[in-house]
């Protein structure tokens, strides 16, 4: 061929013509699943021990991405084939769970399995971390839903009020990333979110295709190219020296999200997705653990105990929950004050190393009550 | 340059190349690269800088064109529009300031057109006095070189940077106690500066062609070379802008190639490896031997595709402007020994390092009475730390010279040494092409880290001592 002879605007025509047919072809058959399951970690790299979250990626080795695929690939839990000597135990939740401001030795999960514990049957109780500092328990049974494929032995799902409410189901960022996913959930378990919502809007063509996926296939490759600095250093997330602690001080408000005392309608709990998580179980049991807050001593701490929640609707929560778990057989522990006031950090729910220790004792206790597990 | 600018240029090399026969390519460049001075300067803390220093690069290379012009040369019709195209340039871009929908160019609103009008006169009358008073003189051409390397050495020295920061705040009124090393953030300059530098030596040397000052700014601030290189020389460049170009599938498939791989090299695997390369902060908290190589050996790809994606992006940029730049790496990784090394690295800085520094000073040291091998271990020792001195006048970049400076010395008294005992050179080509790109990564640890301690604690982590 004579290159001479190229015209430009044929080669233009040409190359365009290329890129938008390899975008349709990227868009329907929609390789994001398989790609995100390509992964150096557990091969080349160390699984992490927690999913992938970091809002200062350069900082903590670590980043915020979407693709849950890309997510459990990059976690411990996929690369440890399941030996008939282990008891997997996964532990959902929120920030407090996966461990805001806390090295990974300093987690529940962490201080869970430093204690060693056995199973009544005598296998070793292993402890997975699967928070994701997210609060919403949708989020959660989402998560969990990916989650089961791995087989569980047991599910400890720690959980708070801030969790609860239906209008913060689908806000966080994730779920709205995997609203396929919280789609085919509704269905599945009759869940009381509208999945004609505003906020849950229809994937388009666009956004399946080379370009709209841009966004997620950069995030899939920082998240391999983050796995060697989180190899080589240990780290995952970045703790400032200073931290500026949760309010003492608190404003005289009893509003919470628009309710007022004295009542805390059941309506306005997603307990339905509780329900899910234990229906999605099956046969594996689900402790459901209300997890510690901070209860405030300083100003107006007799309206709030505080900045999350007004005491009226925390006694609420806490009453209503006592009785639909015993109404409904769910196992329940109530350990809201399984920590000291001085351990919380920089919210009402984030522990520090020796709170999250105080919070998997009583854990420990649990589970040796109700599961008969030995140190 | 970020990803769009480099689309930008190409695109303007693609259309651009369609319409030679409407338009000279010649004044094309030399618009195009004098408003590629502003558009790529970033931001300034300070005052009216980001415009101020791309003025002054303009200025410099009109200055030292009027420097270098023979005695007896008479400006012509062409020189006369070029400065004027200047200076028009110049106070366009500062009037953008008052039309909203083209403003701006630069990378803040420019500064009122009565400070650009002063600039520029400033410019001026300056060029104006050099072409009358000293065009073609050696005290002016001499004193126009340690000007250069004066301000060169003030921008690449951290305290004498912060010093002239200080004098530019209480200029411009702002607080001078908020100066730092990185206020004069001014684009190009070590490049430009050679490339003057360059062309008053030879002109001293009488070995400098006749330019004319359109091609002359061209050739200091050609844009696709402005920000990494290479450091082209003039007598390769100004004939290039004599001979006839058009567009044609050829030029456009080997432009477009440079410029494919030299987008992956920078934006794919440098940036890539970037993400977990050594840095000062990694470099503290890595303890494991192995994963410290892993860091290390990252760093020294890092860089290499780094520079050398930028030099496929300039050449391929050039290419489409019908300007072949010279090329800059030739698989140094590969090279079987440090001089090899050096020899295919940074290739132009090195060539202009050997013509006006090396060369000169080793025929000097000849004169004298000194063994060779001191005359060799002087001349590279030297040579090297200014090299890395050229990086920043900083301990860290003098040692990675000096590291270099000693590995060349030492391969060159091997040579000695084995010319007479072959076995010493059986040593096979995979060995040492290993040892020397060992020795080379070693050497990017003074590079990549300012701190002595970090370096020294970075060096025993990888030889397992006291980690």
């Amino acid at each position: 061929m004579n290159s001479d002879k190229i015209s430009l605007p044929r080669l233009l025509l040409k190359s365009f013509a290329l890129f938008a047919a390899l975008n349709l072809l990227f868009a329907f058959v929609n390789p994001m699943p398989a790609i995100g399951k390509v992964s150096l970690y557990n091969w080349l790299l160390p699984g992490r021990e927690r999913l992938p979250y970091g809002d200062d990626p350069a900082r903590s080795y670590n980043l915020n991405l979407y693709s849950l695929e890309a997510m459990f690939a990059s976690h411990q839990l996929v690369g440890a084939p399941k030996s008939a000597e282990e008891f997997r135990v996964f532990v959902m939740g929120d920030s407090s769970v996966w461990g805001f401001l806390l090295e990974n030795e300093d987690t529940l999960t962490g201080a869970l399995n430093q204690t060693g514990l056995q199973s009544a049957d005598g296998r070793e109780v292993v402890f997975y971390n699967l928070g994701h500092p997210t609060i919403s328990l949708t989020k959660d049974l989402m998560i969990l839903d990916y989650a089961m494929q791995y087989e569980p032995d047991l599910i400890i799902w720690p959980v708070t009020l801030e969790s609860f409410p239906f209008n913060k189901q689908t806000s966080s960022p994730i779920v709205q990333n995997n609203l396929d996913r919280i789609r085919n959930l509704i269905p599945r378990f009759n869940l009381a979110i509208d999945a004609s919502r505003s906020d849950l809007p229809e994937e388009n063509l666009f956004d399946r295709t080379l370009i709209g996926q841009r966004r997620n296939l950069a995030d899939i490759a920082r998240l391999q190219l983050y796995g060697f600095s989180w190899a080589a250093t240990g780290i995952d997330v970045f703790i400032p020296e200073e931290i500026e602690l949760r309010a003492t001080d608190l404003e005289a408000n009893e509003d919470y999200y628009g309710l007022l005392p004295p009542e805390l309608p059941q309506n306005f709990l997603a307990l339905d997705v509780l329900q899910a998580g234990i229906d999605m179980a099956g046969e594996t049991p689900v402790l459901i653990v209300n997890e510690p807050i901070f209860v405030s001593d300083g100003a107006n701490s007799a309206v709030r105990y505080n900045s999350f929640y007004p005491r009226w609707v925390y006694d609420a929560y806490r009453a209503l929950m006592q009785n639909e778990s015993s109404a409904r057989g769910w196992p329940y522990v109530d350990l809201w004050q399984a920590a000291v006031n001085t351990e919380f950090t920089n919210t009402p729910i984030h522990l520090t190393p020796q709170g999250t220790l105080e919070f998997a004792e009583a854990i420990i206790t649990e589970l040796a009550n109700r599961f008969d597990f030995q140190p | 340059m970020s990803l769009t600018q480099i689309f930008i240029f190409a695109a303007l090399g693609l259309l651009a190349g369609r319409f030679y026969k409407v338009f000279s390519r010649n004044w094309l460049l030399f618009v195009a690269s004098a408003l590629a001075v502003f558009w790529l300067q970033p931001a300034s803390p300070v005052r009216n800088l980001f415009f101020i220093l791309p003025a002054v690069s303009l200025g410099l290379a009109a200055v030292v064109w009027a420097l270098t012009v023979p005695a007896d040369y008479a400006l012509n019709k062409q020189d006369a529009s070029a400065a004027g195209s200047l200076a028009g340039l110049v106070l366009l871009l500062s009037a953008s300031r008052y039309f909203d929908p083209v403003c701006c160019l630069t990378a803040s609103r420019p500064p009122q057109m009565e400070i650009t009008l002063l600039v520029v006169a400033v410019l001026a009358v300056f060029g104006f006095l050099v072409y009358r008073l000293g065009r073609g003189r050696a005290a002016f051409l001499n004193f126009g070189i340690l000007l250069i390397i004066a301000i060169l050495i003030v921008l690449k020295s951290p305290s004498l940077a912060e010093w002239a920061g200080r004098g530019i705040r209480g200029l411009s009124g702002q607080d001078a106690s908020l100066a730092s090393s990185i206020d004069i953030g001014w684009l190009g300059f070590s490049y430009i500066a050679f490339r003057l530098i360059h062309v008053l030596r030879d002109r001293l040397a009488g070995r400098l062609p006749q330019v004319s000052l359109r091609d002359f700014v061209t050739y200091i601030v050609f844009f696709p070379a402005l920000t990494a290189g290479p450091i082209e020389r003039i007598e390769r460049f100004a004939p290039q802008l004599q001979s006839e170009f058009h567009l044609d599938g050829n030029r456009l498939l080997g432009a477009g190639r440079r410029l494919v791989v030299g987008l992956f090299m920078k934006f794919v695997l440098a940036d890539g490896l970037a993400f977990f390369a050594l840095n000062p902060t990694n470099a503290q908290q890595v303890d494991s031997t192995g994963w410290m190589w892993v860091l290390l050996v990252a760093y020294a790809f890092r860089i290499f595709f780094d520079f050398a994606g930028y030099t496929h992006i300039a050449i391929g940029l050039g290419l489409l402007f019908g300007i072949l730049l010279p090329e800059n790496f030739d698989r140094p990784y590969t090279k079987p020994n440090i001089t090899a090394f050096w020899n295919s690295w940074h290739i132009t800085l090195a060539q202009w390092f050997r013509s006006y520094y090396f060369n000169p000073l080793t025929r000097g040291l000849r004169t004298g009475n000194m063994p060779p091998w001191l005359i060799v271990m002087l001349a590279q020792l030297s040579t090297m730390a200014l090299i890395g001195l050229w990086h920043g006048i900083t301990w860290n970049f003098l040692v990675w010279g000096l590291w270099h400076g000693v590995g060349l010395f030492v391969h060159n008294q091997w040579l000695q040494l084995t010319k007479s005992r072959s076995a010493f050179a059986a040593v096979p080509s995979q060995v040492s092409t290993l040892l020397t790109f060992g020795y080379v990564s070693l050497g990017w640890v003074w590079f990549a880290l300012p701190e002595p301690d970090n370096a020294m604690r970075v060096l025993r982590t990888l030889f397992g001592v006291g980690a």
